[in-house]
């Protein structure tokens, strides 16, 4: 779809299969692999060349960024940029924010979704598969649908302003990541719930103590995509943060631009600050959110 | 959904119901508290003026027949729609490119693979910042490179008429999310089916068309609606890239009005012209709009889409 990505960005790698990397058999075989390797070197170009671009221009003075042609290394490296960029900019301020609204985020889709997505995958109950379908097709609603209402809504509960309107719904579920939950449930035997409830716990008992201590690739799947789409979130803020004092990265560096004129140098030292983190994640966390997404695909 | 026989719940589907209820609990409320009821709520406003102070006053239809002739409205559709006609299929194609370059047997397809996935979940008002410098008409790198292939430079982001393929080609960044979808519907394609293709000749380009493509209709199909759905609700390469506000808080649109998207002009409407009551009547046509298209491709895909065992 390679549409823009907007909130509901989640995982659309959920169905990452980790199959065996050799295999005999393979669409569009062509023989020469230097031909192959040639045009992938050639897209993966394309796709890394905006990430090169960024810390090339991050660390170029501004003189230098803006003679034509543009030079692919900078003359001497202007590290001062980064000092610059977290001064010039009220970065701290807006990084807190960030890091605060990405923290109650992810701690409120750790807890909501793995608990929703248990009922809907190791209980049995009638209409479940039912209602499990409108959680489904919610997935489909645009959610600027429900801007304007929910400003009014959320104004008349004196929560604008506050990171409450951005935090508080991640506490009742994502479709995305109920999915994700859910399969990954789906796929761990029933007989492991049926023996702890002979030894007498509570649903809710197996639950913790069984079942999500046995799906914590999962959990953590979830965590970090519900991390990543936090850190990147523009239109909730966007909407419901007023004062520069509360915006995050995304509001505050966006408004900050235009009102004080920030050179492309500083602009692409911030943006470089705020990729890091996330790239970061992905090289650390690569392997293992991977494993966690391929069992979540391996039933249903 | 086909409804099942009725019959009464037993003693024991009562005890799941409740024991489920609890767990389920939080989406319910979520759901309700925030999808359904803002959804009631803005079809009422829908009917309303309303600038969100003080109380909403009956508006009969106004909202509705100032929408009809409201230039501003239909240019923002036609935007949206442009963009979304552009970007869906042209993502979809990329993601499967992307699909098969990632499924190829190389030792170094790791690494391929993360450069292609890595940008899509990179915030994308960092990856538009990213963009403003590389189209930059002044000393940016794109303009450059064409250049070198002796193509005339573009102003991309100041001419009305390359804003709205700037922010296609933005959006092609994120293809590596759908691709990896995709990269699961190849991989489960049976070698068998290849093996036997291969020895009664076909060649790869015949295999491609013959199998490997309508094994991945579902996933082609799941991409176009989804594609299309968040088509619709474009907005934040368009705000960024707009440069928000002039002075006097109201905010750009780029040269005639040429990022003026649909979700863009709400969002004016309700938070710069405090007009929540029309906000709201665009809310619920987008609503409508995205439900008819979702639907339109379903039915268009009984065509062409090939299902397991059918």
């Amino acid at each position: 779809m390679a549409v823009a990505r907007e909130p509901a960005e989640a995982p659309p790698a959920l169905a990452v299969a980790r199959a065996p990397v050799s295999r005999p058999e393979r669409p569009l075989r062509i023989p020469d692999t230097l031909l192959v390797r040639i045009g992938l070197i050639i897209a993966a170009a394309i796709f890394i060349l905006p990430f090169y671009w960024m810390a090339n221009s991050a660390l170029k003075t501004i003189q230098e960024l803006s003679v034509f042609p543009p030079t692919f290394i900078p003359h001497s490296p202007a590290w001062r940029n980064f000092y610059d960029a977290v001064t010039y900019i009220p970065f701290g301020t807006f990084l807190l924010n960030s890091v605060i609204i990405t923290t109650g985020v992810t701690i409120g889709a750790a807890i909501s979704n793995p608990l929703i997505a248990y009922g809907f995958s190791r209980i049995r109950w009638p209409g479940r598969e039912f209602v499990f379908g409108i959680v489904m097709a919610s997935i489909f609603l645009p959610f600027p649908v429900l801007i304007v209402a929910l400003f009014d809504i959320f104004a008349k509960l004196q929560w604008v302003g506050t990171f409450y309107p951005i935090i508080v719904p991640a506490f009742f579920g994502n479709p995305f990541f109920i999915f994700l939950m859910r399969q990954y449930f789906l796929g761990l035997p029933m007989e492991i719930s049926e023996q702890a409830r002979i030894d007498g716990a509570n649903e809710f008992q197996v639950f913790l103590r069984v079942i999500l201590p046995l799906a914590k690739p999962a959990v953590a799947v979830v965590i970090i995509f519900a991390a990543v789409q936090a850190w990147g979130e523009f239109l909730t803020p966007l909407i419901f943060l007023q004062d520069e004092s509360t915006y995050p990265l995304s509001i505050g560096l966006q408004f900050y631009r235009q009102s004080h004129d920030v050179s492309y140098n500083l602009l692409m030292a911030a943006s470089t600050l705020i990729v890091l983190p996330i790239v970061g994640l992905f090289l650390l966390f690569q392997r293992f959110f991977i494993q966690g997404v391929t069992a979540g695909s391996l039933k249903g | 959904m086909i409804a099942a026989p009725r019959r009464r719940l037993s003693a024991e589907d009562w005890r799941n119901l409740r024991t489920a209820l609890p767990f389920i609990a939080p989406w319910i409320v979520g759901f309700l508290a925030f999808t359904v009821y803002p959804i009631v709520y803005s079809l009422y406003l829908s009917f309303t003026h309303y600038s969100g102070f003080g109380d909403a006053t009956p508006a009969g239809l106004d909202n509705f027949k100032h929408m009809a002739e409201d230039p501003l409205f239909w240019q923002s559709l036609g935007n949206t729609m442009y963009y979304t006609a552009l970007a869906v299929p042209i993502g979809v194609v990329v993601a499967i490119a992307l699909a098969l370059m990632m499924n190829q047997n190389l030792r170094e397809v790791a690494f391929y693979r993360a450069a292609f996935y890595l940008p899509s979940i990179l915030p994308l008002f960092a990856l538009t910042f990213i963009f403003i410098v590389l189209l930059n008409p002044g000393f940016g790198l794109v303009d450059y490179l064409l250049e070198l292939i002796h193509i005339p430079a573009v102003n991309w982001l100041g001419d009305a008429h390359w804003t709205k393929i700037s922010v296609v080609m933005l959006a092609q960044l994120g293809a590596g999310g759908p691709a990896l979808i995709f990269l699961a519907a190849l991989r489960a394609v049976p070698g068998e089916l290849y093996e036997a293709a291969r020895l009664e000749g076909a060649g790869a380009l015949r295999r491609f068309w013959k199998i490997t493509v309508p094994l991945i209709t579902p996933v082609i199909l799941f991409d176009l609606i989804y594609g299309t759905i968040l088509g619709v609700q474009i907005f934040t390469p368009a705000f960024v890239l707009a440069g928000g506000t002039s002075g006097g808080g109201a905010y750009t649109t780029g040269p005639d009005n040429s990022l003026l998207f649909y979700v863009y002009y709400l969002y004016k409407n309700a938070f710069q012209y405090s007009d929540m009551g029309y906000a709201s009547a665009m809310a619920w046509v987008l609503f409508i709009m995205s439900i008819v298209l979702s639907f339109a491709i379903m039915r268009w895909s009984r065509q062409w889409v090939h299902y397991e065992g059918a």
